[in-house]
């Protein structure tokens, strides 16, 4: 128990007849990358949004350090450590690169009724989110309308985001979805290199990308967990084959 | 608006025209002997710091509240009550209606924020109807023929029976909205309202309440409409439940759509724009001028979204739309 860092027990979530997720039981070790991989609809999205707060389980608990979160809202665990990138892109279009990162900066120095100073002035939010952003090689994009920013850029301010607050476990809900092969092999190199200070629970579908970052690896399929190890067991999990990699495209 | 002239744009100069014309304008009353127009940009003036206060949630907070003018209407019997009840002391007249219609707007907008989009329209006008027929049902102060002030405020040294210095003094409130808006709309908190405009779910996702925020946000544009609405009171010498007619609430997002959504002096123009048209129409139409009236707003807001923004635009103003 003691060694997860965030946690599901016995999770359910349905819509209406479809059940999303299905006795999800899943743990999230400190300094691990723990991958969910799974089909379409497998339900991993869903599984990311319990996790972070923004839909509430049919029934089950979701633990953080041991602690029930489960009925905390989605702010209060952002503020606690735990950070979600989203599937479809999800920025703050109408601001700048440095803003968007400056805005998550602002969320983890305490409240922000403060109504006086400028925060576009203020080097306690600027500096830091330069540096992430310079970090991740999106400095020269900083001072550009996120709206103008390609597909690529928005899915790294996406991680710029996410990181900026200093998180205790990031939820990546397909961070490669859409992008190049080129951005694709930079962020995975990129993630690689966050390996090991922070928790991970990684979406992904590109196989190559799991295998290569994944300590542990969850395969999800209509909402159940069909197994949970390290990508050498899951490679050779029969189940798992026959369920989800033997299906051409998913093949890395 | 930057001190440093050099780096001003369209925007800025205009700005800075409109503000010396509105400083002269007591001067010009005075040479041509015109009263009328003080009257005029007096009242204008006023219903650019009531637009002012909308605009921080609509313009900023992205929430169209179709009940704004309720706090024209709380600050203003705040202050006419206690005129009825015979003290015109604007020190105690002015804070009275800042907090009666903060403490409204705090329990409105608690109510009202959560909701979204056209049920929070719906919602809002649904209150601003609550209190309009509250005040129609206020007997002992006119019920719905309203009542006249029977002395208008002083503030110490301050005497807004006088015309010119009711007029100074509404511009100093305004120059101080527009200065004070810019402060709140550049600062952290501003940050989380336009964040939370143009991305919720993103905004709860890095750990913003944006519930609290808004509400806030709701609070500080009702508390502020209820100075609006204290100085509406001085300039017409008279409150009727009229002032929060639902109508009026129409009037004053139709000013902050003209003046452009997401600039600090944009309700400054709607409203100048939007007495002076009305008046100008009612003069030479008469009864009937409400039949064009009507239809140019309709166009204006089909047809230039963001007000005189984009016209400022087109003249090679500054393209970010940020603040200034
Ligand atoms: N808000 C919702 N309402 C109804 N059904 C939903 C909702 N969100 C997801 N689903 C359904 O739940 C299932 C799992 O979806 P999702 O978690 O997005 O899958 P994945 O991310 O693994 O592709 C899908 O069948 C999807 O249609
Ligand atoms: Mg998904």
């Amino acid at each position: 128990m003691a060694d997860a860092l965030l946690e599901t027990k016995s999770l359910f979530k349905r819509f209406g007849g479809l059940v999303a997720t299905d006795n999800l039981t899943i743990a999230i070790r400190p300094g691990e990358i723990h991958a969910l991989i799974g089909p379409n609809g497998a339900g991993k999205s869903t599984a990311v949004a319990q996790l972070s707060g923004q839909l509430a389980p049919t029934a089950g608990h979701i633990l953080f350090e041991g602690r029930d979160i489960t009925r905390m809202r989605m702010p209060t665990r952002a503020r606690l450590g735990i950070a979600r990138s989203f599937q479809i892109t999800s920025v703050l279009k109408d601001f700048t690169t440095l803003d968007n990162v400056a805005l998550s900066v602002q969320a983890h120095q305490g409240h922000s009724f403060r109504f006086w100073k400028n925060a576009r002035k203020d080097p306690t939010l600027r500096d830091p989110a330069s540096l992430l952003l310079n970090e991740l090689g999106l400095g020269p994009r900083a001072d550009v309308i996120t709206a103008e920013l390609s597909h690529g850029e928005q899915r790294q301010l996406e991680i710029a985001m996410a990181l900026a607050g200093d998180p205790r476990v990031l939820l990546l809900d397909e961070p490669m979805a859409g992008m190049g092969p080129e951005e694709s092999t930079q962020m995975v190199t990129f993630l690689k290199n966050l390996k090991g200070s922070r928790a991970m629970l990684l979406v992904e579908h590109d196989m190559d990308a799991v295998f290569a970052l994944a300590d542990r690896i969850t395969v999800l399929v209509y909402g159940r967990a069909i197994a949970t190890g390290t990508p050498e067991e899951i490679r050779a999990n029969a189940e798992v084959r026959d369920a989800y990699l033997g299906a051409d495209d998913m093949v890395a | 608006m930057s001190l440093d002239i050099r780096s001003w744009g369209v925007r800025e100069i205009f700005n800075f025209l409109l503000i010396t014309i509105l400083a002269l304008v007591p001067v010009y009353s005075w040479m041509s002997g015109n009263t009328f127009i003080i009257t005029l940009v007096t009242r204008a003036l006023v219903y650019a710091i009531a637009a002012m206060s909308l605009n921080l949630i609509m313009g900023y907070g992205g929430l169209v509240s179709f009940g704004h003018a309720m706090f024209l209407g709380i600050g203003g019997y705040a202050a006419g009550i206690m005129a009825f009840h015979g003290n015109t002391n604007g020190l105690l007249q002015f804070p009275l209606a800042f907090f009666v219609a903060g403490l409204f707007a705090m329990i409105i907008g608690a109510l009202s924020l959560r909701t979204r989009g056209v049920y929070f329209i719906m919602i809002t006008l649904a209150f601003a109807q609550m209190v309009y027929f509250a005040g129609v049902g206020l007997e002992a102060y006119g019920a719905d023929d309203g009542m006249t002030l029977s002395r208008r405020s002083r503030l110490g040294p301050i005497d807004l029976a006088d015309r010119n210095q009711l007029y100074l003094f509404c511009l100093a409130v305004l120059l101080f909205t527009v200065w004070m808006m810019g402060r709140i709309v550049n600062s952290r908190f501003g940050m989380v309202l336009r964040g939370a405009k143009s991305n919720e779910t993103r905004m709860l996702a890095l750990g913003f309440p944006v519930f609290r925020y808004r509400l806030a946000a709701f609070t500080m544009a009702g508390a502020w409409c209820g100075i609006a609405g204290a100085l509406m009171a001085n300039q017409a010498a008279f409150v009727s439940p009229a002032m929060m007619h639902w109508v009026q609430s129409g009037d004053l997002i139709v000013i902050v759509v003209m003046g452009g959504i997401n600039s600090l002096f944009g309700p400054v123009y709607g409203a100048l724009a939007f007495i002076i048209v009305e008046h100008q129409l009612s003069v030479w139409l008469k009864d009937t001028w409400q039949l064009v009236f009507g239809p140019m707003i309709v166009l204006l807001a089909l047809f230039a979204r963001n007000g005189l923004d984009d016209l400022f635009k087109l003249m090679g103003g500054r393209k970010d739309g940020r603040d200034g």
